[in-house]
């Protein structure tokens, strides 16, 4: 288990290497950057530009620029945001706990919802309460967030009067969560579809297994057989997908903080890629990439709990 | 005679500020407004955005103004604000302002005549790097004909001239020219400026707000009437309407509710106090002359002559844009050519197959027809204001056996590609700071400036913007200016197709707006503005 860890390890550190060479030099091939931005809209006085260039260090060889970035990230130092001009840290810092709260919330929505229902469907296959669930799930699975944002946003109008428009500083933990609740139902509507068609799927698959007819014929209960012998064995390929939806789920947040107004992460990314404001973009992208990680990680020990039948090898 | 003119017009002014009731207003409360993206910086003198100058522009005082109780920015409603009175010299090349005394920044420091001249020294490119308060410089060609900047004691300051120029009075009346402090770095300028305004920055947040607070030391004792505005930052339209409409905003962003949006603002919010009025943002078709087969004129002709500009207004904005030359039409517009004049003009006539049928004709000429389409590519930033108007251009050259394809760019390269000239055919929106034939001309025809994004040279044209420019006699000028639109036009310098018309919308609660007719960058003080709540 040891030299799994250490070989995990670095595997890790060697994929978000290869990440940051990767975004590193990629938004370096996309057309533009930000003295471009700033000055051509406005004039394009090329003495100006250079002036800006020179400032902000874009015009020093792309290894170089890579070296003092890396270098500055291994020190914690982030850089200067472009577009701001203030400490990148100090920009993305803030903006972190919103987005993970919104992308937690979402993710327990989606287990909250997608294992419980996926478990019921299934164990009442065919019946009119699993077609009800399989067409819930299937609009989960179709629906844009987008659309069902803004479908939300006119229906709470036009029933309450209001939106949740999101307020740096809530009174209280209930405000924070009334405001972060229905976004986050937006977004994880999609991955609590998918996780319930998991479930659903991968439980009919073992409801029908020796073992599980084994247990019924012992004359264990019909609750005993679906959650303890049935559900655990089913739940492997969801915990995989959970792990897959957490990486997804940036996309989601993109949209639905835009929808919602959030000033979360991911929405802070797209505006900075739209800027070429690139410690903005090296330094989230990076970060998203360690949760990605991480989160994979995590899926991966979660295997061991659930199946004491797999083993990491040393 | 100016100077008599300009003192009667500054004491007016004066009198209509005294004369004016103030016991209605109610003082207090925070004014709600959704913003509509990102600004780039809060530096008025650095960026060419209306993100920036509605937000911003209560922050600053400028030293004379565009009267904020007149709905036209003319060169009759220009009132004193950091100057208290100006003169001009005999030959008219020398303007001498007194600035008001006992004015303070919101740091506590005094303003001078430092300040003023550090400020324009640094747009018209005469300080040196290290002294310059700015970083870029977007409207420095406003500033060419400006030679100097003279003080003379604390309190007055005399800009000289190279020639007379009328225009350079109304340029300092926009939201575009407000006063700078010397003392602050271009960085804090850049993210939490000092200004004398009559409010202060308190905090900026990038992607999520802007909150301004009133200025308790301002100059002008009786104001500002609100405790505070705070911009919130929707990038989602559809979000921000819904805001308005549910009551979290009191204002919608400037000109951001379309004709088809109206329906549902008013359907939602009855009450709601709707205005629509010309933002002076003209949708115009970018030709790239140099370039084959569009160094043909008769080429360029046909294209002018197939434009139906009335199908674009319908379509974009249910009608109500309007048809105009390079300057925008009367009434809202002080300078543009009568509208019994503009048929005269190319592209303008109302007798649409007979103009077609000619536009065919001339692509005949030039070897296409239906059975040999001229295939090209229509490039526009990739918005949807500036696509919209692409598909329908698409759609209308068609007629004329000119087979386009849509070609979005990304904004952020947009600027690039056309100053380069790296396109064929382009649709583009162009919004005018003043209202004036200087700050429009010299921007957007003159053959040296980098915005002349069509490559347009005339030497006539370049002549007479000259001319107009240094001419006094009001009514000679406008003729020039009508006959700088004709020539223009019928060059296809860079055919207008319509002035855009949009809606702002605020709560019945929200007094002292007044929205003027000829641009959407002034008149964003909010001194006057008020909560009758």
């Amino acid at each position: 288990m040891g030299s799994y860890l250490v070989r995990r390890f670095l595997l890790m550190a060697l994929t978000l290497f290869g990440m940051s060479v990767l975004i590193f030099v990629m938004l370096r091939l996309v057309p533009g950057n930000i003295a471009d931005i700033l000055v051509d809209a406005s004039g394009a006085d090329p003495k100006e530009k250079a002036k800006i260039a020179r400032e902000l260090g874009i015009d020093r060889p792309i290894a170089e620029q890579y070296i003092s970035w890396i270098s500055g990230l291994s020190r914690g130092d982030l850089g200067y945001a472009y577009v701001s001009e203030r400490p990148a840290l100090e920009e993305i810092a803030p903006r972190i706990p919103i987005s993970a709260k919104l992308a937690g919330m979402a993710i327990f929505f989606s287990i909250l919802f997608g294992v419980p229902f996926g478990v019921i469907s299934a164990v009442r296959q065919n019946t009119g309460l699993d077609y009800f669930l399989r067409v819930l799930s299937l609009s989960g699975l179709s629906l844009p967030s987008f659309w069902l944002g803004l479908l939300v946003l006119m229906a709470a109008v036009h029933w309450f009067g209001t939106i949740p428009i999101y307020d740096s500083n809530p009174h209280g933990f209930l405000q924070d969560v009334a405001m972060l609740g229905l976004p986050a139902l937006v977004v994880g509507f999609r991955s609590s579809a998918l996780i319930m068609r998991l479930t659903r799927s991968s439980m009919l698959e073992v409801l029908r297994q020796d073992y599980v007819r084994t247990a019924r014929s012992k004359g264990a209960t019909n609750n005993s057989v679906n959650y303890n012998h049935a559900l655990r064995n089913a739940l492997l390929p969801v915990v995989t997908v959970i792990g897959i939806e957490a990486a997804f789920l940036v996309g989601g947040l993109i949209v639905t903080e835009t929808v919602f107004n959030i000033p979360g992460v991911a929405r802070f990314l797209v505006e900075a890629i739209l800027w070429r404001d690139y410690p903005i973009v090296q330094n989230l992208v990076m970060l998203i990439a360690f949760v990605v990680v991480m989160v994979n990680f995590l899926v991966d020990m979660a295997y061991m709990a659930l199946d004491p039948r797999i083993k990491f090898a040393d | 005679m100016r100077l008599r003119e300009a003192i009667l017009a500054a004491s007016s002014a004066a009198l209509v500020w005294a004369a004016v009731p103030a016991f209605a207003q109610k003082a207090g409360g925070t004014l709600r407004i959704s913003h509509r993206d990102n600004p780039p910086s809060a530096s008025i003198h650095e960026e060419s955005t209306i993100s920036v100058n509605q937000p911003f522009m209560a922050v600053f005082n400028n030293l004379v103004f565009f009267d904020p109780r007149e709905k036209v920015n003319s060169p009759d409603h220009i009132v004193p604000e950091l100057a208290e009175s100006w003169t001009y010299n005999a030959d008219n090349t020398q303007l001498t302002f007194k600035l008001r005394q006992g004015v303070k920044w919101h740091d506590g420091k005094p303003f001078t005549s430092a300040d003023v001249k550090c400020t324009w020294d640094s747009l018209a490119g005469h300080a040196p790097e290290d002294k310059a308060i700015i970083r870029k410089n977007p409207r420095k060609l406003w500033y060419s004909n400006l030679k100097e900047v003279k003080t003379n004691g604390d309190f007055e300051v005399t800009f000289v001239l190279g020639r007379p120029q009328p225009s350079f009075l109304t340029m300092l009346a926009g939201g575009y020219s407000p006063v700078y402090a010397c003392h602050v770095p271009d960085r804090a300028m850049r993210s939490k400026p000092i200004g004398t305004g009559p409010f202060k920055v308190v905090d900026f947040k990038r992607n999520e707000s802007i909150k301004l607070v009133k200025n308790p030391d301002y100059w002008k004792k009786d104001r500002p009437y609100l405790d505070a505005i705070d911009w919130k930052i929707v990038p989602n339209r559809s979000t921000r309407m819904l805001g308005f409409q549910s009551g979290e905003f009191d204002m919608t962003f400037d000109s951001d509710v379309t004709f088809p949006l109206l329906k549902d603002v008013k359907a939602n919010k009855a009450d709601a106090v709707c205005e629509a009025r010309p933002t002076n943002v003209s949708s115009n078709l970018l030709v790239n002359r140099d370039r084959e087969p569009f160094n043909n004129a008769d080429i360029r002709k046909a294209m002018v002559l197939a434009l139906d500009n009335k199908a674009f207004h319908d379509i974009l904005s249910q009608g109500n844009d309007l048809e105009g030359a390079v300057m925008l039409p009367p009434p809202a517009g002080f300078w543009g050519m009568p509208k019994e004049q503009l048929p005269k003009l190319l592209g303008h006539s109302p007798d649409r197959k007979k103009t077609l049928a000619e536009a065919q004709e001339l692509m005949k000429k030039a070897g296409y027809g239906p059975d040999k389409m001229l295939k090209i590519k229509v490039a526009t930033r990739n918005i949807a204001i500036y696509r919209d108007p692409a598909v329908i251009l698409i759609d209308q050259l068609k007629q004329i056996y000119i087979d386009g394809e849509l070609e979005p760019i990304d904004t952020t390269v947009w600027y690039t590609k056309i100053q380069r000239g790296d396109y064929q055919v382009g649709m583009n929106l162009t919004g005018v700071g003043i209202d004036d034939p200087d700050v429009n001309f010299y921007e957007n025809y003159y053959s040296t400036s980098d915005r002349n994004y069509t490559h347009y040279k005339n030497p006539e044209v370049d002549k007479l913007i000259d001319q107009q420019s240094a001419e006094q006699d009001r009514e000679k000028r406008k003729q020039l200016v009508w006959k700088i639109e004709q020539i223009l036009a019928d060059d296809g310098a860079r055919p207008i197709i319509g002035y855009n018309v949009a809606n702002t919308c605020w709560d019945p609660k929200v007094k002292g707006i007044l929205l003027q007719v000829n641009s959407i960058y002034n008149g964003w003080r909010f001194e006057d503005a008020w909560l009758d709540k």
